[in-house]
């Protein structure tokens, strides 16, 4: 499937040589993180005044892409052409000189400095080392014209400027210096629909002038509205490279940002039995203004997935079933009993586990030895009268490394150094150790390597065999849909659809998951 | 995403070996009971090696600041530095700050700050000694005394713990706050009188020595000792690093992260408690006025011995040492008559110069 949309999109394969229009080329960037392989071998091409849209999921390696381009990041591997010319920046300042401009996310002003003063943050107008005020001022006033918001004055405190405003001020540092290339990372995840508006009238603006533009979004009718061309993302890897966006379906899209670069055979499970105990059961529940009568319930031996794409809500409710957030409505039941809501107390002590998403911001210590990770909802039970029993946890968590074949199998070795598929691995393990019935598994295989993939697809598969209830939540639809029993799909914080898992197709499930969207 | 900045810390899988209490000792005595210079650099090395063997290899630059110290009081000072007597003085002195160290230690541990301890101190001081108090102490046992010092620090605490756990003050802050007002209650107690403590056995049991050591000393070698055991022991220990190290983690596996805050800061009061009854005896007041900067004076110690300030990693020996090195260091510029400002630009190069080398021997424990 990758293939047919690059060839229905890319009508010139053939660009190579003679492409005056080329600015930027990267080929087979690489970057390592400890314990994870960022990008992998990652294409990219930019020609003057085009909109190219960088495509991917969380996790794909957008971000650590921008931030190579801005030399925020040095890369392992790869080469850098630049107008034709090798390029390699290593500074923040290096990239602007080479005319190559950030906007981050997170937008990066000072806010107790005037408009003018932060457009002209690091590179002052100066003689002698006393400010141009008045130069600066002119200069800021010309660049906030340009962008259509001459309303904008340069001596106001940018404190008192809308998140619109802040990200004008931030494009019109950008233009301060002689820029040919502008990265902006997700600039519409802050503005309204007008402002929105506005940003688009400036990028063309931008691109009329020659000025390539790299766009990243989540949001695909952004990219229809404003984009030329796109390459998309996943798992470090460039899955589709400067696809035409008027010619490219959305399907195709959605299908190579979720779908496989490596096809998995999926462990085969038998059918949960009849008389299977339900374990969990949920209904009803709500979080105001994130998702609303969510229902469903899991048996044991039974694997049920909630698909639906980032900020559908899916994480959410993971985490209120949990009690990590406190439910605005109603109840979550553990073999027919309530819990306390908002209490993750109350459901690991019922014998849920929870693999949330940010393993490594929400799940691990990541300085301690691998078995105090394993043994960290668990360290007290295994306490004799508050004195921990370390040799006990040591073998506790030695028996699940050996169970899960973690490695290196090591229960003292420092967490950080693990790849993401054994830390994922010891997150499992954590819950394993007390026997938990209930796994809540958030994006089990996000940063895991394709090969550590199956491991951990058996893995659940096993532990479902054996009587534990599991729910799954993944944007990689294919993958909820190999490993689930039943199948909830969830599209604006509701529960649109559900059905059993081989009752639908990842057709089915994309149709639910816009249809949800489009409303 | 998954860049994660390589980190500077390093951890070995087992704990800190050998008692915080006997690595202390070990770490005065030795030196300055053994004649002078050359003898005392082999002396020196093969004390080392095998300090290094026990595993606590990671304290090296520690044992060389102090080392260094004690190498320069014996040279100015000679037998003056390296007396028994003198030993006891540096004990002494280091005692109180050393209790509200390893309180602290807590704290930073467990991911926060405690910048209130040392006008704890103070308030328990005063409090302990009203004439109430006293009068108290003098009808019933002086043990009343103790008790007020501590459950006036453990109060305090508990108040900087409920702010910063459930008002979700930030901890810089919250103690901030207590700093000021506590300091401010004591003079509005004491009316900014010293307040002489006259319950004779009060002074008696803590004057005293046992062993030839005094008490206060003792005391000191408890709490190190027992803060040793409840840190890596105990699943309070394990509970502090966690919170420290990856509250949101920490709170995902079920651990009450809001409420082992409150007991953190309920700890480091009520070390101030314990350093307030110590300074009591020491100066036999009680004086609004005790303990000043000596929180300060805890948190260097703390960040000296290698404890990360960021929480998630601590360490009770390298505290010890860390207080070790800062009353030793205090000792020989009194010895020598050199000024208090002399030393206080000696304490900051010592700050420096020690953090700079626990980095580098972190980095090469990394690397190997």
């Amino acid at each position: 499937m990758v293939d047919d949309a690059q060839q229905e999109a890319e009508q010139p394969e053939h660009p190579v040589p003679p492409d005056p229009a080329l600015l930027l080329r990267m080929t087979g960037i690489i970057k390592h993180f400890p314990g994870a392989k960022a990008l992998d071998g990652v294409d990219l091409e930019i020609r003057s005044g085009e909109v190219h849209c960088l495509l991917g999921q969380n996790g794909a390696g957008k971000s650590t892409l921008i931030k190579v381009l801005a030399g925020a990041h040095r890369p392992d591997a790869g080469e850098i052409l630049w107008c034709g010319r090798p390029l390699t920046v290593t500074t923040p300042v290096a990239a602007l000189r080479a005319g190559i401009a950030t906007m981050y996310q997170e937008l990066d002003v000072v806010e107790g400095l005037t408009v003018a003063e932060n457009v002209f943050l690091g590179h002052e107008l100066a003689t002698g080392g006393f400010t141009q005020r008045r130069a600066a001022r002119a200069r800021a006033r010309e660049l906030l014209e340009r962008l259509g918001h001459s309303e904008i004055s340069p001596d106001l405190e940018v404190a008192q400027l809308s998140a619109a405003g802040k990200q004008v001020v931030s494009m019109a540092r950008a233009l301060s210096h002689d820029v040919r290339l502008i990265v902006m990372d997700e600039p519409t995840a802050v503005l309204d629909s007008g402002e929105v508006d506005n940003l688009f009238r400036v990028v063309r603006e931008l691109t009329a002038s020659g000025v390539a533009v790299v766009y990243i979004s989540h949001r695909l009718e952004e990219i229809r509205r404003v984009g030329d061309r796109i390459t998309v993302l996943k798992d470090g890897r460039t899955v589709g490279t400067s696809l035409s966006v008027s010619e490219t379906p959305t399907d195709d899209l959605i299908r190579l940002m979720t779908g496989r670069t490596v096809a998995h055979a999926f462990p085969q499970r038998g059918a949960v039995a009849d008389d299977a105990a339900e374990l969990l059961t949920v209904e009803g529940l709500g979080l105001r203004g994130v998702f609303s009568d969510v229902s469903f319930s899991v048996r044991a031996g039974e694997v049920v997935g909630l698909v639906g794409l980032v900020g559908s809500g899916r994480s959410e409710i993971l985490e209120t079933v949990y009690g990590a957030r406190r439910a605005g409505a109603g109840v979550v039941k553990v073999r027919g009993r309530a819990l306390r809501p908002g209490s993750v107390d109350a459901a690991v002590g019922a014998g849920i586990g929870l693999a949330p998403e940010e393993r490594k911001s929400q799940g691990l210590l990541l300085d301690e030895p691998v078995y105090r990770n394993i043994t960290l909802a668990t360290f007290a039970a295994f306490a004799r009268a508050s004195f921990l029993d370390e040799p006990a946890e040591r073998v506790a968590a030695t028996a699940q490394i050996d169970a899960l074949d973690l490695r290196p199998a090591d229960p003292d070795r420092s967490t950080r150094t693990l790849s993401g598929g054994n830390q994922q691995k010891a997150m499992l393990a954590r819950w394993l150790v007390r026997g938990c019935r209930i796994l809540l598994l958030d994006e089990p295989t996000r940063g895991v390597d394709v090969g550590a993939r199956a491991e951990i697809y058996a893995l659940i598969a096993e532990l479902a065999a054996r009587g534990t209830a599991v729910v799954v939540v993944s944007s990689e639809i294919d993958e909820v849909l190999g490993l689930a029993d039943r199948v909830h799909v969830v599209s604006e914080g509701r529960v649109v659809h559900s059905c059993d898992a081989d009752q639908i197709d990842e057709h089915g499930v994309l149709d639910l998951v816009m249809e949800g969207s489009a409303g | 995403m998954s860049e994660q900045p390589p980190s500077n810390r390093s951890r070995t899988g087992s704990p800190d070996r050998g008692s915080a209490a006997g690595g202390a000792a070990a770490a005065s005595r030795p030196r300055t009971e053994q004649a002078p210079d050359s003898a005392e650099v082999s002396g020196t090395r093969v004390w080392f090696r095998a300090r290094l063997k026990g595993g606590a290899g990671r304290n090296i630059g520690l044992v060389i600041a102090l080392a260094v110290i004690c190498a320069f009081g014996v040279a100015t000072a000679g037998e003056r530095f390296a007396s028994v007597d003198n030993v006891m003085t540096i004990l002494r002195l280091a005692a109180v700050i050393g209790v509200l160290s390893v309180g602290m230690t807590f704290v930073i541990t467990g991911g926060g700050i405690d910048l209130s301890i040392g006008a704890v101190l103070g308030l328990a001081s005063v409090w302990a000694t009203t004439l109430a108090t006293q009068t108290m102490a003098q009808d019933g046992h002086w043990i009343v005394m103790v008790v007020t010092a501590l459950v006036v620090g453990t109060a305090a605490g508990l108040v900087n713990g409920l702010l910063v756990a459930y008002g979700r003050v930030v901890p810089f802050i919250a103690t901030l706050a207590m700093m000021v007002s506590a300091r401010g209650l004591a003079e509005m107690i004491a009316n900014r009188q010293t307040q002489i403590v006259k319950v004779k056995p009060f002074l008696d049991f803590f004057q005293a020595d046992v062993l030839g050591i005094s008490v206060l000393v003792w005391i000191f070698v408890a709490v190190a000792a027992a803060g040793w055991v409840v840190l890596n022991r105990t699943t309070f220990g394990r509970r502090t690093i966690a919170v420290g190290g990856n509250p949101e983690a920490a709170r995902l596996a079920g651990i009450k992260v809001k409420r082992h805050t409150l007991y953190l800061y309920a700890l480091a009061g009520l070390t101030a408690g314990i350093a307030a009854v110590m300074m009591l005896a020491r100066t036999t007041a009680g004086s609004s006025t005790h303990g000043q900067l000596y929180e300060l004076d805890a948190i260097a110690a703390v960040v000296v011995g290698g404890t990360l300030l960021i929480g998630g990693r601590g360490t009770i020996v390298g505290t010890v040492f860390g207080v070790l090195i800062f009353s030793t260091l205090t000792n020989v510029f009194t010895q020598n008559n050199l000024s208090i400002s002399a030393q206080a630009v000696a304490k900051g190069v010592i700050i420096v110069v020690a953090v700079l080398l626990q980095q580098r021997f972190a980095a090469r424990a990394r690397a190997s």
